[in-house]
């Protein structure tokens, strides 16, 4: 299962992606989700290894086996730890 | 460099070690002895974690040689219980959740029993300004002191 | 059952002691530095006095000749080879080519005695060339600044900055200048707060031991075992399978004890003393010199209000250093800075300084103090400005559920509006200011954090249970997950005992932090009860030879669910638990997650002041600290969260900073001259838990741990403008400061 998803990525992250803020990608998962971009967009690639956080419809999700809703709202962030 | 022979009493019990010159009583209690009960937080007098009393005195056990440990007798938390039951300062220190990572725990609980053993009445202000050379980093002081005020009510037969 | 925020519990809310009380006010806990072992040998290291030079030789031999020493390190002995953040543990382990800061360790030694050790270590000679040093961030940013290292900027860095930036975001949405240009009022201003430390009162200790054959055994202070374990084994090319880390009891953590400083150099000296145990203490000066302090910032902010309170957008372009490596955390400054405001338009640029101070570690909210200061400040700024009251404009603009976060993603449930609220409703805001006195506000936020957990429950023969959990308790956590346990299964508090274990016990877990502990390893813990609940009803229903499914777990016992499913006495626990061996074997339950439905905490603190005119000291009247906890499991020990949060909040507000001088070395290496707060700086701290439930979590438990230091530095500067009309702009505001400012106004 696969679907258009749009993938809202903090504004510097627009240097590797031809300017754009939101992204299409078809994808179910979220593993499918930061592969897509990967292969879309080669330069994110480091960024996305280091590890970030994905956000779907406004629940942070860590297990990139998770579904990923057609026509779901994903953001990435900085990955999120804390003290 | 050549140690020296120390004979003294630790709660009531007779101890004897050898102690480098160097070595604070604080070093002694803890690798001599294995009270381990003191704990060091700063070895500069600064943090209160090492508080025994010497003669009955409180003082920071890192700034006193073991050496000088010598026909003195010293009080550490292992022996503030008696006879298996806490001291009320333990028991409210348990009781107000005046304690979180604990490890100034100790060093308060002597602290506060010197203060308690010479004014069972203290005021709140009285009671910070002693314990002022007793840094915790954990609680903020406010269960602290309301554990040390409710323990002094208690010792002076008042009910909390 | 019912988890909703109204049901009462049997447990879950109430104040018993701590298990581990007794062990902690008797001195029989043992710590980092309370173990010793069997032909056991005692470490000393050698460290940079520069804040940045080239090691050009160190000459071991004179301290190998040394009696009673039995291994000497240098990084020669380091395996080489390593990249990414491996590389970055070990240089900051152990110094390579240079020096990257005062403190960094460039020697260690092992010892028959402390003592030998520390004579031995002063016998190396190290032979240095000084190189030109930067500290303060707005130093290390300018072009021509000293380079730290070359090649360390990662790929978000554009061509063309400035050689120490190392990371570089951009974030926000909608239209900034529009709503620049539709406020009625727009102030930007710079804000700057120094590095502190974490300060918890415990130094570092660990006794590690490795054999020849790379199998090893750790004991350590730690906020999380398994992090130990993969960094030391990263550091030193081993397999982490073949290390053990048991974590002690922990003095304290606050974020510094999530990562290794000198946890490496007791295994590679045990390693080269033939595997006798070395035992490694920190003094206090090696603490605050090279372990991980927080960044410090420089801060530029920009907002939009109208006059009658509404923000229609905000600018912070926010610099940070966190050492000579990579990770200040201005990310998470930038993130945390408006979020307690709805931002029609925002934008948010950060930059990732080196600086040649040593590597910063987790603090508490690491980075939203720092962004709740410089957006705090301006807010109440405008307010005055405006004339508008600080708290109604907080409500105005405040964030709801379902709300765009200035971060980017829309809010889950939180409950900043019941915190607000439950702020102007207390009394602390009626009482009476006298002369130079003043009150000030500020919020703060923290997202709070999950991350892999694995705990496991077993069943006694009696009908107890045991739960073995992944993250050390250092502020009583055993209570809370010994009571979410015991209202699930229906037992007793203290017929639950929960421990602490080693790595070989359990999967991996992150460590306590990120105010998870309580989150996570209750919500593993509630579900891995769950799961021995489902057994117990299976051997049950076994008995009675009826449907597991017709049975139900009521009151610690199985029952059978309705009239339909047969008419049985029910089967408790303990009867259940007596009758194990023969009916299956023993009973236990697991969980392993990364747990989901992690709900985020805003908290409102109010703060009034006096200000000194002929000294400039702050003294601290009263203090209000409101916060949503989602579900309070234990109250005393979440109102101790709350605590002391505020005061290590107060402490860096008022006092405490990283002071360098002109040669690059940290001037304040002991507490005497880090003055953390002490009793008689401060008055009792008040407390309001406001409890809007995290539906994440089966009890609603947010995570309480580190919202709490955020607002207690802007509110403080907000505090002290009301008493006496000065802006502090930098922190700390120490008497010498606010005097300075005082007499600037004259």
């Amino acid at each position: 299962m696969s679907g258009a998803v749009s993938v809202h990525l903090w504004s510097s992250l627009t240097r590797f992606t031809d300017g754009a803020r939101v992204v299409a990608v078809e994808a179910g998962t979220v593993g499918q989700v930061l592969e897509a971009l990967s292969g879309a967009y080669p330069g994110l690639e480091p960024i996305l290894e280091a590890g970030v956080s994905v956000v779907i419809d406004d629940e942070l999700v860590t297990d990139h086996h998770s579904a990923v809703p057609e026509g779901a709202e994903v953001y990435l962030m900085q990955r999120i730890k804390g003290g | 460099m050549s140690k020296t022979h120390v004979t003294t009493k630790v709660n009531g019990d007779t101890v004897e070690f050898l102690a480098d010159p160097r070595a604070s009583l604080l070093d002694c209690l803890r690798d001599n002895l294995g009270l381990t009960g003191t704990k060091e937080g700063c070895g500069t007098g600064d943090c209160g974690a090492c508080s025994v009393t010497l003669d009955g005195t409180l003082v920071c056990s890192c700034l006193v040689l073991g050496v000088e440990a010598e026909g003195r007798e010293i009080g550490t938390i292992e022996g503030m219980a008696e006879d298996k039951e806490l001291h009320p300062l333990q028991r409210k220190f348990i009781e107000h959740a005046a304690l979180q990572c604990g490890f100034c725990t100790p060093g308060f609980l002597v602290a506060a029993k010197a203060l308690l053993d010479q004014n069972q009445n203290p005021t709140e202000e009285e009671v910070r300004y002693w314990l002022a050379g007793n840094l915790c980093r954990c609680t903020g002081y406010d269960k602290i002191i309301r554990a040390v005020m409710d323990a002094a009510a208690e010792l002076r037969g008042e009910a909390a | 059952m019912a988890k909703d925020g109204l049901t009462e519990f049997r447990l879950v809310g109430t104040r018993p002691d701590r298990p581990d009380g007794l062990d902690k006010v008797t001195g029989r806990a043992r710590y980092g530095a309370d173990i010793s072992a069997p032909g056991m040998l005692w470490a000393a290291v050698v460290r940079s006095p520069h804040a940045h030079a080239r090691i050009v030789k160190i000459d071991t031999s004179k301290a190998e000749a040394l009696d009673g020493v039995k291994a000497v390190i240098t990084r020669a002995d380091f395996p080489e080879g390593l990249t990414g953040e491996a590389w970055n543990l070990q240089e900051n382990t152990m110094a390579g080519d240079r020096a990257l800061y005062d403190g960094h360790a460039v020697a260690a030694v092992a010892a028959t005695s402390a003592f030998v050790a520390q004579d031995a270590a002063r016998l190396i000679e190290v032979e240095y060339e000084v190189l030109p040093h930067v500290i303060d961030v707005d130093d290390a940013i300018k072009p021509d600044a000293p380079v730290i290292r070359e090649g360390a900027a990662d790929a978000t860095v554009p061509e063309g900055m400035p050689p120490n930036v190392v990371r570089y975001m951009e974030f926000g949405h909608g239209d900034v200048e529009a709503g620049f240009g539709a406020a009625d009022l727009v102030m930007e201003k710079t804000y700057k707060t120094e590095a502190t430390h974490q300060g918890y009162i415990e130094p570092h200790a660990c006794m590690g031991q490795m054999g020849e054959d790379g199998r090893g055994e750790m004991w350590v202070c730690t906020q999380g075992h398994w992090f130990i374990r993969k960094m030391c084994t990263d550091v030193l090319g081993l397999d982490p399978a073949q290390l053990r880390v048991t974590p002690s009891e922990i003095g304290g953590g606050f974020g510094g004890k999530t990562t290794i400083f000198m946890e490496p150099l007791s295994l590679a000296l045990s390693k080269k003393a033939g595997g006798r145990p070395v035992k490694v203490v920190m003094t206090r000066s090696e603490v605050l010199r090279a372990t991980g302090p927080t960044a410090s910032a420089s801060m530029d902010v920009k907002i939009g209000m109208t006059k009658d309170g509404q923000i229609t957008a905000g600018r912070a372009e926010f610099r940070m250093q966190g050492g000579a490596f990579p990770g200040a955390p201005v990310d998470f400054a930038l993130m945390c800075g408006f979020a307690a405001y709805k931002m029609p338009a925002v934008e948010h640029i950060g930059y990732d300084v080196l600086a040649n101070r040593p590597r910063a570690a987790a603090y508490r909210a690491p980075g939203s103090p720092m962004g709740a200061f410089a957006v705090e400040s301006l807010v109440d700024e405008m307010c005055r400005e405006l004339g508008l009251d600080p708290l109604e404009v907080r409500l105005k603009n405040a964030v709801h559920e379902g709300d765009k976060a200035s971060y980017g993603p829309k809010f889950g449930s939180i409950g900043l509006e019941e915190v607000l609220q439950a702020t102007k409703a207390h009394p602390n805001l009626l009482a009476e200011l006298g002369p130079n006195q003043g009150r000030g506000m500020a919020s703060g936020y923290w997202f709070n954090h999950s991350g892999d957990t694995s705990v496991s429950l077993a069943i006694s023969e009696d009908g107890t249970a045991q739960v073995s959990v992944g993250t050390p308790d250092i502020g009583g956590s055993r209570a809370s997950i010994a009571l979410m346990t015991a209202e699930t299964l229906g037992i007793d508090y203290e017929d639950v005992r929960v421990n602490v274990v080693e790595t070989g016990a359990l999967g991996v877990n992150e460590p306590t932090h990120g105010s998870r502990a309580t989150f996570a390893s209750g919500k593993a813990a509630v579900m891995a009860a769950e799961q021995a609940i489902g057994e117990m009803c299976r051997r049950a229903a076994a008995k009675w030879g009826i449907d597991p499914e017709a049975v139900e777990w009521v009151d610690g016992a199985a029952q059978p669910a309705g009239p339909n499913a047969g008419k049985f006495p029910p089967m408790t626990i303990a009867e259940i638990a007596a009758k194990m061996s023969s009916t299956g074997g023993p009973i236990a339950g697991h969980h392993e997650s990364v747990p989901e439905g992690v709900g985020a905490s805003f908290g409102t603190h109010v703060v009034d002041v006096e200000v000194d005119p002929e000294t400039g000291r702050t003294t601290i009247l009263r203090y209000l600290v409101v916060q949503d906890a989602g579900r309070a499991i234990h109250p005393a020990y979440v109102e101790g969260q709350y605590q002391g949060g505020a005061v290590q909040g107060i402490g860096w507000a008022l006092n405490e900073a990283y002071i360098y001088g002109e040669d690059g070395r940290l001037q304040n290496t002991v507490f005497l001259d880090y003055r953390i707060p002490v009793a008689s700086d401060l008055p009792m701290i008040d407390t309001v838990i406001v409890e809007v439930p995290n539906p994440g979590h089966p009890y609603g438990v947010r995570g309480v741990g580190e919202t709490g230091i955020t607002p207690p530095l802007p509110a403080i500067a907000n505090a002290i403008h009301d008493a006496v009309g000065v802006r502090l702009r930098s922190l700390p505001m120490s008497p010498p400061a606010v005097l300075a400012a005082l007499k600037a106004k004259e």
